[in-house]
């Protein structure tokens, strides 16, 4: 057979080709370029944000389950949840009694209080009331110092353990265990510190005071509605503790067999889900938007080339005439719509990444570079290099070699 | 023999009208003949050239090149019939405008395969065989006609073709320029080619050993060329 299976002697053809006409060759796969920077930006972005969110939503813990009021994720009547009783501190105290499944159990209820030390006041920081247990189901860790103790909530001691950055805004050098700091007008003995957890979403995870939930109770009133966090023991799956919570609350609530629910158990898979399914109709309009570009950008292609065609009459009757087949002819035209194509695509992935960073950038997050947008770049393109450019390199193949040497 | 045509004919159809343009000819042309074809425009020279050169196809009759034959062949066979056994030295010269000269001569090679480094091994030793070493990177527009046409002279030697098939290959260049380019033909069949040359200059066709003439389609005379 004489066919040159060597593919580069046509890549270098088409090569020589495009670059003889740089300007033409730049505007022909503008489309292109356009279409695939699109996604990839989009695609760098989404990834970037789901690095992040995974990451902090990991910190909720996937163990962990939260008895609230609310649902996390609301559907339909808002007004159907705002009538539900509050989740109370004698439910938890059921839970606690009755829980055969769990690992740690802690209630948390919350208020705001402006927090002084000396000199230095911080507006307006949230308070929560919890138990020892609390240091389990929200994964915190004490920098210096310790967490609450059973004695210490079980004593309703006037005593706090603080965020990273109450700690950076009321203490300059100071070390602050031990220092007492005023909470609203009540003084609290300092006993512990936090580990840093960073920011989500430019809110700081850091800006927090515990107290024992009696303190709290008795300082900021006991009838505020709570929410309980539980972690499941290693053997039992969620869906069994889950049923254990429903069966304790419902009888607790005294709930008709035939009645809804009043209390919602949340779970960090609901948050995941809700993110992927805004992520996944966000990645559904830009595939929408990049495709209809990438076929414009087609379209683009399959014009030039069919322009170009015409223009090389002549080259190919000449190509023919020495012994080009038509095999030959059409690899050498696909080839050229391939690669201006490619081109078009593998300067979109390049735009796209750098869009990609600075979209990322403006949130204070990093891109990394994916295997998944260079192949969707590389991969869309080249197949659209090759829809539009078969018909021209179709037609090419087919001309006359007499007729195309005589052309004018 | 190296060309044995039988009784073809060429018919081309123009709409609803049969128009001939070769009349049951029959010729036959030995290894190292030096022909030439002549005739008026329509006489048929350029069809039976299409034919000779397997460009076209012919509607009636045989035609067998170097052993085989080329009458019922696919548009692929022909081209590889064209590649292996067909120089082309064309009137325009039809050089590939923005391909060096070295490219341009090694481009039969591409399509029957040869590695690139021996292409141009076989490339530039063409480009020799024709004075034009030392042009090898020029492109086509920085050549004069007769280099141009030197070029196209070396594309069509390189695959050591059975038939060099030359069409017109002075009429677009000076009578100084054509002399140059008939002395290389003259000295190609010295050396043991075969060439076909079809002109309307008898000055051309004196070069050759054989003239043979065309008139509507049918071969008018076939003998030596008058000196």
């Amino acid at each position: 057979m004489y066919t040159f299976s060597r593919i580069n002697e046509y890549i270098i053809m088409a090569w020589d080709s495009l670059v003889s006409h740089k300007m033409r060759s730049l505007l022909t796969t503008l489309g292109i370029l356009i279409g695939v920077t699109t996604i990839i930006t989009i695609v760098t972005t989404i990834q970037g944000l789901n690095q992040y969110v995974y990451g902090q939503l990991s910190n909720i813990g996937a163990k962990t389950i939260f008895v609230e009021k609310y649902p996390w994720v609301i559907k339909g009547d808002f007004w159907k949840y705002r009538n539900r009783k509050n989740i109370t501190y004698k439910e938890y105290r059921a839970l606690k009694k009755s829980l055969t499944l769990a690992a740690h159990i802690a209630p948390e209820v919350y208020t705001s209080r402006n927090v002084s030390y000396k000199n230095e006041k911080f507006d307006n920081i949230p308070i929560i009331g919890t138990t020892e247990e609390y240091a389990a189901t929200s994964s915190l860790y004490p920098e210096t110092g310790r967490f609450l103790t059973a004695l210490d909530v079980h004593s309703n001691r006037r005593v706090c353990v603080l965020g990273n950055e109450v700690v950076e805004r009321l203490f300059s050098k100071e070390n602050p265990l031990g220092r007492r700091i005023r909470i609203g007008v009540e003084q609290y003995q300092v006993i512990g510190v936090l580990e840093k957890k960073g920011n989500f979403f430019g809110q700081s995870m850091d800006n927090f005071v515990i107290v024992p939930i009696g303190t709290f109770r008795h300082v900021y009133g006991g009838r505020r509605g709570l929410r309980i966090a539980i972690m499941s023991n290693k053997e039992s799956s969620l869906d069994d503790l889950k049923d254990e919570i429903r069966g304790i609350m419902r009888r607790v609530r005294k709930i008709k067999p035939a009645d809804e629910d009043d209390f919602s158990i949340n779970q960090q898979d609901m948050l995941s889900n809700l993110y992927n399914q805004l992520t996944g109709t966000l990645f559904a309009i830009v595939f929408v938007i990049g495709g209809i570009s990438l076929v414009v950008g087609g379209i683009g292609i399959m014009n030039i080339m069919l322009v170009s065609v015409t223009e090389r009459t002549r080259e190919i009757g000449i190509r023919k005439a020495i012994g080009a087949k038509r095999s030959n002819i059409l690899t050498q035209f696909l080839i050229e719509a391939i690669l201006v194509s490619s081109v078009g695509g593998l300067i979109g992935i390049v735009l796209g990444f750098i869009g990609g960073s600075m979209v990322l950038a403006q949130m204070q997050l990093s891109a990394g570079v994916s295997i998944l947008s260079i192949a969707i770049g590389f991969g869309f393109s080249a197949f659209v290099g090759v829809l539009a450019g078969f018909y021209p390199a179709y037609k090419a193949s087919n001309l006359n070699p007499i007729e195309s040497l005589h052309y004018e | 023999m190296l060309i044995q045509i039988e009784n073809v004919s060429k018919i081309y159809q123009l709409g609803q009208v049969e128009v001939p343009a070769l009349k049951h000819i029959s010729l036959s042309i030995e290894q190292n003949e030096y022909v030439s074809i002549m005739g008026p425009s329509g006489s048929g020279k350029s069809t039976l050239m299409n034919i000779i050169g397997c460009l076209d196809v012919l509607s009636e009759g045989r035609y067998v090149l170097n052993g085989q034959d080329v009458s019922n062949l696919t548009d692929d066979q022909l081209a590889q019939i064209r590649n292996k056994e067909i120089g082309f030295v064309f009137q325009t010269f039809n050089l590939l405008p923005r391909a060096s000269s070295l490219h341009n001569v090694e481009l039969p090679l591409i399509y029957n395969g040869t590695p690139r480094n021996k292409r141009r091994e076989l490339a530039k030793t063409a480009l020799e065989r024709v004075g034009l070493a030392d042009r090898a990177d020029h492109k086509p527009n920085e050549l004069s006609g007769g280099q141009r046409q030197r070029v196209a002279i070396a594309r069509a030697l390189i695959n050591n073709p059975s038939l060099i098939l030359a069409d017109e290959p002075t009429g677009n260049l000076d009578s100084k320029t054509g002399d140059e380019i008939m002395k290389i033909f003259d000295d190609l069949h010295k050396a043991g080619n075969t060439i076909i040359t079809v002109t309307h200059e008898e000055s051309i066709a004196k070069h050759s050993k054989r003239l043979i003439r065309l008139l509507d389609g049918e071969i008018l005379s076939d003998q030596a060329p008058e000196k």
